[in-house]
């Protein structure tokens, strides 16, 4: 039988919604799921994995070095625990893209990136060219396979769940030579991007920092959380944790809409999986209108106030 | 101090990239190649530390055909002392790549290995890490800050919630996000100058690095399609379609 471990992602209080994502792919591969919660100290996060729909056991790996979450830090104990397990698994953010290669060179294994969907238990499929091929691949089954899970393609497990927690202790001596600084987060009342039913997005078109708060009206109009192409983010109207796209954030909303975004194909593999994309742009030209459902040619600066004043009325 | 730099060879990121029709792999025929984005990126960042005034040789790697050579040469005209290639005709997969470049980073005595985050191909985002990890040394990952002093990096990286900034001592691995720099341009009498430049090729098989266990690719599939292409002609068209769908 399978058994899995779900790196958990957590701040220190609080579980990140990836990991019940990533736990739904576990339940798609079968098979017998734990948790695992890095912390110093675990029990917050760990009360809110065993919740999880599906989940065996909770692992909590407490130890003060495990405060920051470093890759350098967590993988070498990461690569004791896996000694039990036939599969590890985290979720495809910056936390598991940073965390699970290095766990998976300890263990001599060639990792499997950004799973969207689970064909057996060594079989999987990802994407590869900005999304412009879905390959598959199978990954050999000793001594264990590691993967990321593809957060977008993967609802959020339910909860209800009644898992035993555990302490656990490994023998894995941590390095020193990488040492947390600082968190520069950027604090919103805004919905999560990464888990937002709907996203407003802003690209160059929309100009300035300034101007972007047409977008931020908006996006409160329709409760939906801001997102930004890389032209945005790269001329400073946003901070770099609004990026959505190939290497920024890949999102799934029930509805995206991208305001002055021409739709280059970096942008748009991180919005394929959108339910409804809408798109506001002057040029009718713009590749955006291709994959758009429903387009709207003009002027931003005209069409969005008149959209907040339409939707005022609703 | 010794800067490695790998750069991979990958289909251009402004092609539209197809799938054969037989699931093999992508079409390649006449298809641009350029040095992966985020490892000019790192070239570019390797660079300029040297300009800063470090006393500094930065080596460019590369692994795979004879023909990368040229993205070897204008990595040269950049301005890189010196290239590697390793010659092998196979596609490799990150775990055999980041031994690979653990190999080099003892033959070379490496102090610092800058790699772009993800080669825009297999979009795998794992060699730095694994590499850091073979190495027994840190990774600072999507960075677009870096300060060196003395023996130590200062690094901010590029995460989810925003920016995390952390400190490694060196040797480490640092691996480029997009904003860490924009890498110069190369100018004619820089290609000409860079012929002069050494490039040692080795073979694969000569360098006596182990064979890593790999993915087996079994299908290539184009992404499903989306259709989109409706467009309506004023706002209140606008509301009704979004009603229609139902999420308004
Ligand atoms: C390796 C690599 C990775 C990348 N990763 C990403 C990524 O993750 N995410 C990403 O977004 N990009 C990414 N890019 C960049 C991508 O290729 C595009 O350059 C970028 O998405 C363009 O952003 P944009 O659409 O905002 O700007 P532009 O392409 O300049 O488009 C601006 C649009 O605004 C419209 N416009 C202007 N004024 C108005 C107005 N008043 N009213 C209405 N419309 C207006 C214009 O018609 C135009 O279509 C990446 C590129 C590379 C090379």
């Amino acid at each position: 039988m399978n058994k899995i471990l779900v790196v958990a992602e957590h701040d220190g209080k609080t579980l990140n919604a990836s990991t019940a994502r990533a736990v739904n792919c576990a339940l798609a591969i079968g098979g017998e799921i734990d948790v695992a919660v890095f912390a110093v100290n675990a029990s917050a996060v760990s009360t809110a994995a065993g919740k999880l729909k599906g989940v065996k056991r909770v692992l909590k790996v407490e130890r003060a070095e495990n405060a920051h979450q470093l890759a350098a830090v967590l993988a070498p104990q990461i690569a004791k625990l896996a000694k039990d397990y036939t599969h590890v698994l985290a979720p495809s953010t910056t936390f598991g893209k940073d965390l699970l290669p290095r766990a998976a060179a300890l263990l001599g294994v060639q990792q499997v990136s950004d799973v969207m969907n689970v064909i057996d238990a060594t079989t999987f499929e990802r994407p590869m060219y900005a999304g412009n091929a879905i390959v598959t691949v199978k990954a050999p089954a000793a001594p264990c396979i590691l993967a990321t899970v593809r957060t977008a393609s993967w609802q959020e497990c339910g909860t209800g769940g009644t898992a035993e927690i555990v302490s656990v202790t490994t023998d894995a001596a941590v390095p020193a030579h990488t040492r947390f600084v600082g968190l520069k987060a950027e604090k919103s009342d805004r919905p999560d991007l990464q888990s937002a039913p709907r996203v407003v997005s802003g690209g160059r078109g929309v100009g300035s920092k300034e101007n972007f708060a047409v977008i931020y009206k908006l996006a409160d109009k329709l409760h939906a959380a801001v997102g930004a192409s890389r032209a945005a983010v790269d001329a400073g109207f946003v901070s770099n944790d609004l990026q959505v796209g190939q290497t920024g954030k890949i999102i799934a909303p029930e509805l995206y809409v991208a305001v002055g975004i021409s739709g280059a194909i970096q942008h748009l593999t991180g919005i394929k999986d959108a339910r409804t994309i809408v798109a506001i742009n002057k040029d009718p030209d713009a590749p955006i209108f291709q994959v758009a459902d429903i387009g709207l040619v003009g002027d931003l600066f005209q069409i969005l106030p008149e959209l907040e004043k339409e939707l005022d009325e609703l | 101090m010794k800067i490695l730099v790998g750069i991979k060879r990958v289909i251009d990121f402004s092609v539209r990239v197809q799938v054969k029709k037989d699931g093999s792999g992508v079409n390649t025929d006449g298809v641009k190649l350029s040095i992966n984005p985020f490892d000019e990126i790192a070239l570019e960042e390797a660079l300029r530390i040297r300009e800063k005034g470090m006393q500094a040789e930065v080596v460019a790697v590369s692994i795979g055909p004879a023909e990368v050579q040229q993205q070897l040469r204008t990595a040269l005209a950049m301005g890189v002392d010196r290239a590697v290639l390793v010659e092998t005709g196979e596609v490799l997969q990150p775990l055999m790549v980041a031994r690979i470049f653990h190999e080099l980073t003892k033959r070379e005595n490496a102090d610092l290995v800058i790699l772009g985050k993800q080669a825009i191909d297999d979009d795998c985002n794992q060699t730095g890490q694994m590499l850091a990890a073979l190495w027994d040394r840190p990774q600072a990952t999507f960075a677009s800050k870096v300060e060196l002093k003395d023996k130590t990096l200062t690094v901010t990286r590029e995460v989810d919630a925003g920016l995390e900034t952390i400190s490694v001592d060196l040797p480490a691995v640092v691996t480029t996000d997009l904003r860490l720099n924009t890498p110069r341009f190369v100018k004619m009498p820089d290609i000409m100058k860079a012929r002069s430049k050494p490039l040692q090729t080795l073979k694969l098989d000569d360098l006596g690095v182990a064979k890593a266990p790999e993915l087996e690719i079994t299908n290539y599939a184009p992404p499903p399609q989306r259709v989109g292409g409706k467009k309506v002609a004023d706002v209140p068209a606008l509301i009704s379609a979004l009603k229609e769908r139902g999420v308004l």
